[in-house]
């Protein structure tokens, strides 16, 4: 057992910390959505000229080929200086792991690059409307037409789709086999006629994701990956993906969060002295400082068995569902602190910390359903991780 | 960075995991658990002879040698058989032992403790005391008087080192004059809680340590305990999982129902969340002492919950069954409650937490 990084990992760390310091553009512009897009865009192509794009990648794709120590590392380090999102999340973490798993030579050749300058954006087309949880009765369905597929259909919950040139597509191109069979995953070109986006407004009142629309859309043949028929497999080693790349950027996060919270409590006054003398504050506080350190071995655990293994197991999932529950708690306790303040938003002069708490508190929300509800996770852990029987 | 056993510390693991299935079967725990002493007098010996009264002590006294993470395998076996022995309150009084006593101490009491001739016990909690870790009120001098109360193993133990209101340990042997033991009825029935009152006794003698010697001595032993907590939840869970295949409900086995399957996997995450906080705890110990406060007020105040939890919800995932005397898992609930209550409970460490991170101390070993 040993929870130091070796002299090579801090070397790798002290490379990374040093190269964000001299690098890092400062906070995201307070602005519009498209803005913070351009921002986070030539932030990418920033990152891939110092060859931080795509750092899990192997070297013959343009990646990194770092070990997962090191995307450990680097995820943790970029949280921690508070770096900002590459434009291409979901090209970086989904789109190029699949096309270098399952996809042609051609394929590779045509769409890695582009993923790594941020130069094209990637979507994800999976949830639709009567499909969410239960990802495999999707019903967007793909007919042949020649060396053409036609798409009709609707998508939901799609991330930044207003600015994506390739939606990952899971449509279903044989009606009469079994669920998970019928399926296949398209690369399709969002610049077209026949698809058309439709921002969502969330709860914050941002609109980060959309719903899409495909009136007989084309994909062309060669855009299929991983076979016709395979989809449900290739989509899974999407999802793997999306949650292996999750947790040490996200503790990073957290930690910061953690270092919020104390302060608010510190300069929040209480009873004569401030919140963070009040016992009952002091005691939460504490539990998550607890909590977010059991997640953050809980990964290093995990880690080192998925180095041993090779692949990431079910008990990530644990992972996911421990993140949402404290985010949830960290930004429920800061409302808690700020007490009758707490109902002031962003834009009011008398909000606390202009208002930052209550914009986490909304968008938390969000936490323990997306990329897996909480709920489903546990599904997972109970079958997957326990053994216990399915329900269906 | 390698965040797993050894190939050593698994050996250790599945040793004692063996050893304990085949001694502490269900009715040999009830046996020992109904007794008149508590004590085990046969499985000690084995014990003994396997060279766990010495596990982490020093070799140069008849001890392994081996560091806290090994301590922390051996006690999460231990919670998960629920074996009734004294080798946790030996473990802590060796430990004290070796940090806070002489040569010729060691000598004396050390190397038979670390061999299993003797067994030692700390006399910690005063009667009149606010019960609190590291506070004690018993007046030092050339004799004790008072009463310790909460005494772990006293029934079974040759010695007491007995904390007094300077910090100090004093070693008194069972038999001197004007020692009378007492035992309390305890709600974990399988680790006997001890009244001890000192009439006017002279110690065998005093070791030179000074309070401060004894903090480390302290935070492992709450580490030890977590463990063991951490093992007491692991069994609760295993029992709860194979009970949930197996018993069936509206024509399914319950554990295909979310009602029943995601506490399950409440229990899970609570294990392995003590788990981890309990060998990052373990490694603080050996490898950073620094951060070994903070990392072992956090594994006991979660391993404090999750301890008696997960055995709480064990009992809600066998329904009636799990209530009765009969079924096993009372002990469990009950012995994870008992160590929730000793060596600080939640509240008591989570303030020691709040402390350190609100004056901006981090957790080990952050990459």
């Amino acid at each position: 057992m040993d929870l130091t990084l070796s002299p090579s990992e801090e070397e790798f760390r002290d490379e990374v910390r040093a190269w964000l310091q001299a690098n890092h553009p400062g906070p995201e512009p307070e602005a519009g959505l498209d803005e913070v897009m351009a921002f986070r865009r030539e932030w990418q192509l920033k990152l891939h000229e110092a060859g931080w794009a795509g750092i899990s990648w192997p070297k013959e794709y343009g990646g990194r080929g770092a070990t997962m120590i090191e995307q450990a590392i680097f995820a943790a380090e970029a949280s921690r200086q508070e770096a900002p999102a590459p434009a291409n999340v979901l090209g970086l973490a989904m789109g190029g792991p699949v096309v270098i798993a399952h996809g042609t030579d051609e394929q590779k050749a045509r769409y890695l690059e582009p993923i790594l300058t941020g130069e094209e954006i990637w979507c994800q087309g999976f949830s639709e409307p009567e499909s969410g949880s239960d990802l495999a009765s999707l019903k967007t369905r793909a007919v042949k037409d020649g060396d053409q597929w036609v798409v009709t259909g609707q998508k939901v919950w799609t991330t930044f789709a207003q600015y994506a040139k390739w939606c990952m597509l899971v449509a279903r191109t044989d009606p009469d086999a079994p669920k998970h069979q019928g399926l296949t995953y398209f690369l399709m070109d969002m610049e077209q006629e026949g698809v058309q986006t439709r921002p969502l407004v969330q709860i914050t009142g941002e609109g980060e994701f959309n719903e899409v629309f495909f009136e007989e859309a084309r994909v062309p043949d060669a855009n299929v990956v991983g076979g016709v028929g395979n989809g449900w497999t290739v989509a899974i080693t999407t999802l793997m993906n999306e949650r292996a790349g999750l947790a040490f950027g996200a503790i990073s996060q957290i930690q910061n969060s953690l270092g919020r919270l104390s302060k608010l409590a510190s300069e929040t006054p209480a009873d004569g002295g401030t919140a963070a003398d009040d016992p009952y504050f002091r005691q939460r506080i504490a539990q998550l400082h607890i909590e977010v350190e059991t997640m953050r071995l809980n990964a290093y655990r995990g880690l080192t068995k998925t180095m041993q293994s090779g692949i990431p197991g079910p008990e990530g999932s644990l992972g996911k569902w421990q993140w949402a529950d404290i985010n949830q708690d960290l930004t429920e306790l800061a409302l808690e602190i700020e007490g009758a303040y707490s109902v002031l938003m962003r834009g009011s002069e008398h909000a606390v910390s202009g208002g930052a708490w209550q914009y986490s508190f909304l968008r938390s929300r969000a936490n323990s359903i997306e990329g897996g509800t909480t709920d489903i996770l546990k599904n997972i852990i109970a079958e997957r991780v326990l053994g216990l029987p399915r329900l269906r | 960075m390698y965040f797993d056993l050894t190939d050593e510390q698994q050996a250790i693991k599945s040793t004692a995991h063996d050893f304990l299935a085949s001694r502490f079967k269900s009715e040999r725990i009830r046996e020992i658990a109904a007794g008149e002493s508590g004590f085990d007098e046969r499985g000690w010996k084995e014990m003994a002879e396997l060279g766990w009264a010495g596990l982490a002590l020093p070799e140069e006294w008849g001890g392994q040698g081996l560091g806290t993470v090994d301590l922390a395998v051996l006690f999460e076996e231990m919670g998960y058989a629920l074996a009734p022995s004294p080798l946790l309150s030996n473990t802590i009084a060796g430990l004290a032992l070796s940090i806070g006593g002489s040569d010729e101490q060691k000598e004396r009491w050390l190397r038979p403790l670390a061999e299993g001739e003797l067994r030692a016990t700390p006399a910690l909690i005063d009667a009149d005391g606010p019960a609190e870790p590291m506070k004690f009120s018993m007046a030092a001098g050339d004799t004790l008087s008072g009463e310790k109360t909460l005494v772990m193993d006293a029934g079974s133990a040759d010695l007491f080192l007995v904390a007094t209101a300077d910090g100090g340990r004093h070693v008194v042997e069972k038999d001197a004059g004007g020692v009378t033991v007492t035992a309390e009825e305890g709600i974990d029935l399988t680790r006997r809680l001890f009244t001890v009152r000192f009439d006017g006794v002279t110690p065998a003698a005093t070791l030179p340590g000074s309070g401060e010697d004894y903090t480390p001595v302290f935070h492992r032993a709450c580490v030890a305990l977590a463990a063991e907590s951490t093992g007491v939840a692991q069994r609760a869970l295993e029992m709860s999982v194979a009970y949930a295949k197996d018993r069936q409900q509206f024509g399914r086995p319950i554990g295909a129902y979310q009602a029943v399957s995601h506490r399950c996997a409440q229990m899970l995450l609570e294990t392995e969340n003590s788990r981890s906080a309990v060998y990052g705890a373990a490694w603080a110990a050996d490898a950073e002492p620094e951060s070994l406060p903070l990392a072992a007020s956090m594994a006991k105040a979660y391993a404090s919950d999750a301890g008696w939890r997960v055995p709480d919800m064990a009992i809600q995932v066998h329904g009636g069954i799990g209530f009765t005397w009969e079924h096993d898992l009372h002990f469990f609930l009950k012995r994870g409650r008992a160590n929730a209550a000793m060596l600080g409970d939640a509240k008591w460490h989570r303030e020691r937490v709040a402390d350190a991170v609100l004056a901006g101390e981090t957790a080990p070993a952050s990459a």
